[in-house]
């Protein structure tokens, strides 16, 4: 027989006398005298219909990890994926300090009892700065889609325009984020790109641009993996309507890619999952904006922004919030679209990541990279039927076109399970490149995990 | 009641950390990437050097460089200059909710079965965790007593926005976008009752309170018109006060064709007592992070979980976990959807530790989350009032607190000049975290809003009405003092604040700091 247990280890005060006694200072019987305030049609009167409690802690670890058991993770099969969520190596460092319960649990306190949490946000937006070419950056956003929409908001703002031009070589999902935060006052129009060669056609580009074009937004590497070669000149045009430029970037490319402010660019946005951050199935995204630190540009930011102070102990650094004003927590419908929880403790682990690095390693990160997707590039065109979609230097993604083959890809990476390797995302449904794939190889692919690929597609395609 | 101990002698750690760029040594390493193999380099060359001028980065970024062991050294220092709730007696946080996050669920959120699965794998190699979702969404709906939800909102204020496009979606179906212009909520509602659905396009009417301290009715009665898009309001507000109109407000608002979204983000302290669906409301929300305790991170991630009544269903964003009982997929077939709010499924690590969490409460120990949470709120609020210099919001309404409460400094402002940011910083001497003031504006003058949530103890609540007392005994009796605190926090009370509003003296990294401030 179970043992029936009346206190929860969680809560404290469920312990029946000590409850008791807080009920007698109240003079109140039980926590209906509270819940009186609620009308009786508006109770609940029955018991929730949810499973029975695991109150051993021991048993809950088992019933979890039974459902986890269920999944076929990266680890111990060959993960090829990336287009939004990269498989790199994560530091032990960076799972230290994810983990400290004090940054794990802590919130909205001020830069006294939290004056941590503000240097290490303001620390790693100076790093990310460094990093995109900007002195100005916000505390992360929810992710690189939402980046970049309230970037697409923050230019509409700051010229009083009203049009976005949107590469339509960019995410899928990041391109459906930004239609819906542009829905009420933005019109969001594509511009299409090169189909031999996969960057943005500077044509269309051209015909497109007007005098209400608030902002251009195009991708660095390319969603379709490509790198934008063209981003100088993109970046001229725009201005000569006096547009604004927004950049999507990688940020582990910035070691070996230019800097988007150094090539003319008014925003960087993107995502600080490959920064020391684990896959999480999705979860480990956090979005950045970076912006030129002027009034026109910081003045329209709704995030939280951290700055720099002095105390009155001399040489004692303190932070607070810039321009709180702007914010919806101080002026509701009035302040800058909205500001929430959205995702912090990541924008910390992402300072922790590149401190680690330093610029040798991110530069080191970012020529291994390029190297190893080149020759996987060279190794997997040789195999009959299958391309490499657009003649260019790629940075971790590139397109892989099967449609030589006969095969669908949703085919393809069926048969690949079986070989324990998990193939490129299907983008047929999105792209008009018929049955191709994104794949991604970083710095945690080593030389044979490369030829296992190709041996298993070898045989795949055959 | 003995006298409760207070941490006298108490002092936070201080570090006086440096800027991680003034730690660094040129040329110093502090963790190194895997080499290419050898044979690649000879087949490949050196392709970054392949790249156009113009598009290779011209110099490497200007980063800090640190041996591994200064890196880990900087942020242990930087994290114990932070005070998470798991270590304080954080009931400081009103309407946030700060439970304790247990240890387990990091555990689990560690295991290669979740951390190593990437978003967009085939389905059926990742049937565990879409369980997951598929069952912890039942939990909220049950909770709800809604229909359908969705967890990729990246947060609450998120998920209050995807309500708001889905109220956007719902109209512009029934030709009524145009005219339907107008959105209504409470001034106690939360800042993004308004502020989220300003920005999906719509004017914001802000109702007041009565005498009493609930949303005037009549005042909503006479807002709510055909031009009415739909009311957000959050109940109980984040003064404590549930509003017992709530099903009168949804029957109006409904008269007239407009939607009602409930704000639960304050759902602690009704979890198996009163649903939104037995209210009327159309949509609701659920802070995950707050209600089914996973950890706040410092400000995320989070998750908002949407739910919502079956004929909104069709708008949710995709894709939509669905089963059959045995095995689940993505349905992404969902022609009216609003679109992608966030990538992927949300942030399913929070996902995670709330089935957990749930796991280990089943309806009983949620119930007593509710209870208790109450039982704690009132509890503090008979001793609160006890201490001189201190009101609560709307005090001797007659009105019992629900869940939290905001109270006032205003007196002893009044009194000594000595207000809630004062008081605030004074605490922070005793081990306090900093509290939740309130959302501007400021209606309930000088206010301090605090939860005392389940995870509190009798103990913990006396010691922080006991250090409230103690400090409002210090400010009648010197109050400059007071008002030049702290003296044990990290760090020492912040000169020259206007520069935080001031273009040429702000500084968001330390760069333009170094430019701004004279240093190089």
């Amino acid at each position: 027989m179970s043992r029936t247990h009346d206190v929860h280890p969680y809560i404290p005060n469920s312990e029946p006398r000590v409850k008791r006694q807080m009920l007698d200072f109240l003079g109140m019987e039980s926590s209906e005298d509270i819940y009186r305030e609620i009308p009786e049609a508006l109770r609940f009167r029955g018991t929730l219909d949810i499973p029975e409690p695991i109150l051993s802690e021991y048993r809950l670890q088992r019933h979890v990890e039974a459902l986890l058991k269920k999944n076929r993770n990266t680890k111990d099969n060959l993960c090829f994926l990336g287009g939004g969520t990269w498989k790199h190596h994560v530091p032990a460092v960076c799972d230290t300090i994810i983990g400290r319960d004090e940054f794990l649990t802590a919130y909205v306190g001020d830069a006294y009892s939290d004056h941590g949490k503000f240097q290490a946000l303001f620390e790693t937006s100076s790093m990310l700065g460094e990093l995109t070419g900007f002195e100005a950056c916000s505390t992360p956003t929810y992710d690189w889609g939402n980046a970049a929409a309230i970037a697409c908001r923050m230019a509409s703002r700051t010229l009083g325009r009203k049009e976005v031009l949107f590469a339509r070589n960019s995410g899928p999902s990041r391109r459906s984020i930004v239609h819906n935060y542009c829905l009420p006052d933005i019109a969001v129009r594509e511009i299409a790109y090169d189909p031999a060669t996969g960057l943005l056609d500077l044509a269309d580009l051209q015909r497109c641009l007007n005098a209400d074009t608030a902002a251009v937004y195009f991708e660095n590497p390319t969603y379709l993996g490509t790198i934008e070669t063209q981003a100088e000149e993109i970046c001229r045009l725009a201005r000569s309507v006096g547009a604004l430029v927004i950049v999507g970037a990688d940020p582990t490319s910035l070691g070996v890619l230019e800097a988007p402010g150094l090539q003319g660019a008014d925003y960087a946005v993107g995502d600080f999952q490959p920064l020391g951050l684990h896959m999480s199935y999705g979860g480990g995204l956090g979005g950045f904006i970076c912006t030129r630190d002027s009034k026109a540009f910081v003045g329209e930011y709704p995030s939280l922004l951290f700055g720099i102070c002095e105390t009155s102990t001399e040489g004692e650094y303190g932070f607070g919030e810039v321009f709180y004003e702007r914010t919806s927590y101080a002026s509701r419908e009035k302040g800058k679209d909205f500001i929430g929880t959205c995702a912090a403790l990541h924008g910390i682990v992402a300072g922790v990541y590149l401190a680690l690095m330093g610029p040798q390693g991110l530069v080191e990160l970012g020529e291994g990279i390029l190297q190893r997707v080149a020759y996987a590039k060279e190794l997997l065109a040789r195999i009959p039927g299958v391309k490499i979609a657009f003649d260019s230097i790629s940075y971790s993604d590139f397109l892989v076109d099967f449609n030589g083959t006969g095969r669908t890809v949703a085919d393809i990476d069926g048969a690949l399970l079986d070989f324990g390797i998990f193939g490129g995302k299907d983008v047929s449904k999105d792209f008009p490149v018929g049955q191709s794939a994104l794949f991604s190889i970083t710095e945690v692919h080593e030389k044979e995990d490369i030829e296992r690929l190709v041996a298993a597609l070898t045989a795949i395609c055959r | 009641m003995a006298e409760p101990r207070i941490r006298k002698n108490f002092h936070q750690a201080s570090w006086d950390e440096p800027i991680v760029y003034e730690m660094s040594t040129p040329g110093v390493r502090g963790i190194l990437p895997p080499d290419v193999d050898e044979a690649i380099v000879e087949q490949v060359g050196d392709v970054a050097g392949r790249l156009p001028r113009g598009t290779r980065r011209a110099s490497p970024p200007v980063l800090p460089e640190l041996s591994q062991k200064h890196v880990l050294q900087h942020w242990i220092h930087l994290s114990q200059e932070t005070m998470g709730s798991n270590l304080s007696n954080d009931l400081s946080e009103g309407t946030c909710t700060m439970k304790y996050n247990p240890r387990i669920n990091e555990t689990l959120a560690q295991d290669p079965g979740f951390a190593e699965l990437h978003p967009d794998q085939d389905p059926t190699t990742v049937q565990g965790i879409l369980e997951i979702f598929h069952k912890f969404q039942k939990v909220c709906l049950e909770i709800s007593g809604m229909d359908a939800v969705t967890l990729q909102p990246g947060g609450g204020n998120h998920a209050v926005y995807t309500a708001a496009s889905i109220v956007r979606a719902y109209h512009a179906a029934r030709g009524e976008a145009d005219q339907r212009d107008e959105v209504i909520t409470t001034i106690f509602s939360h800042p993004c009752d308004a502020a989220t659905p300003a920005t999906a396009g719509y004017k914001i009417i802000t109702i007041y309170p009565d005498e009493r301290g609930i949303p005037d009715l009549e005042a909503i009665r006479a807002a709510a018109s055909k031009r009415t898009a739909a009311i957000f309001m959050t109940n109980p507000e984040d003064i404590g006060i549930y509003n017992p109109h709530a099903a009168e407000i949804t029957k109006i608002l409904h008269s007239v064709g407009a939607l009602c979204f409930y704000d639960q983000a304050n759902a602690n302290a009704f979890l198996g007592v009163a649903r939104a669906k037995e209210a009327g409301f159309d949509m609701c929300h659920f802070n995950v992070h707050k209600t089914f305790g996973t950890p706040h991170g410092c400000s995320g991630p989070a998750t908002g979980a949407l739910c919502c009544r079956g004929f909104l269903a069709r708008y949710l964003p995709v894709p939509v976990v669905e089963s059959d009982g045995n095995r689940y997929w993505l349905d992404y077939d969902r022609p009216e959807n609003i679109g992608k709010i966030r990538d992927y499924l949300g942030c399913a690590g929070v996902v995670l530790r709330a089935y957990a969490w749930t796991a280990m409460m089943g309806p009983r120990w949620l119930r007593e989350c509710a209870d208790v949470s109450v039982i704690n709120n009132n509890y503090m609020q008979k001793i609160m009032e006890t201490i001189p210099g201190v009101s609560s919001a709307f005090q001797g309404n007659g009105i019992a607190r629900q869940e939290q409460i905001r109270y006032s400094f205003e007196k002893l402002k009044n009194d000594v000049n000595v207000g809630s940011e004062d008081m605030n910083r004074r605490m922070l001497d005793y081990g306090i975290p900093w509290f939740w003031s309130s959302h501007h504006p400021w209606l309930v003058p000088e206010p301090m809003t605090l939860e005392p949530c389940e995870s509190y103890s009798k103990d913990d609540i006396e010691e922080y009405c006991a250090v409230v007392r103690k400090v409002a005994e210090e400010a009648y009796g010197n109050p400059a003092f007071v008002k030049n605190a702290p003296y044990h926090s990290v760090i020492h009370k912040r000169i020259h604040e206007e520069e935080f509003d001031d273009p040429d003296r702000w500084a968001l990294t330390w760069k333009a700091y170094q430019k701004k401030h004279g240093r190089i």
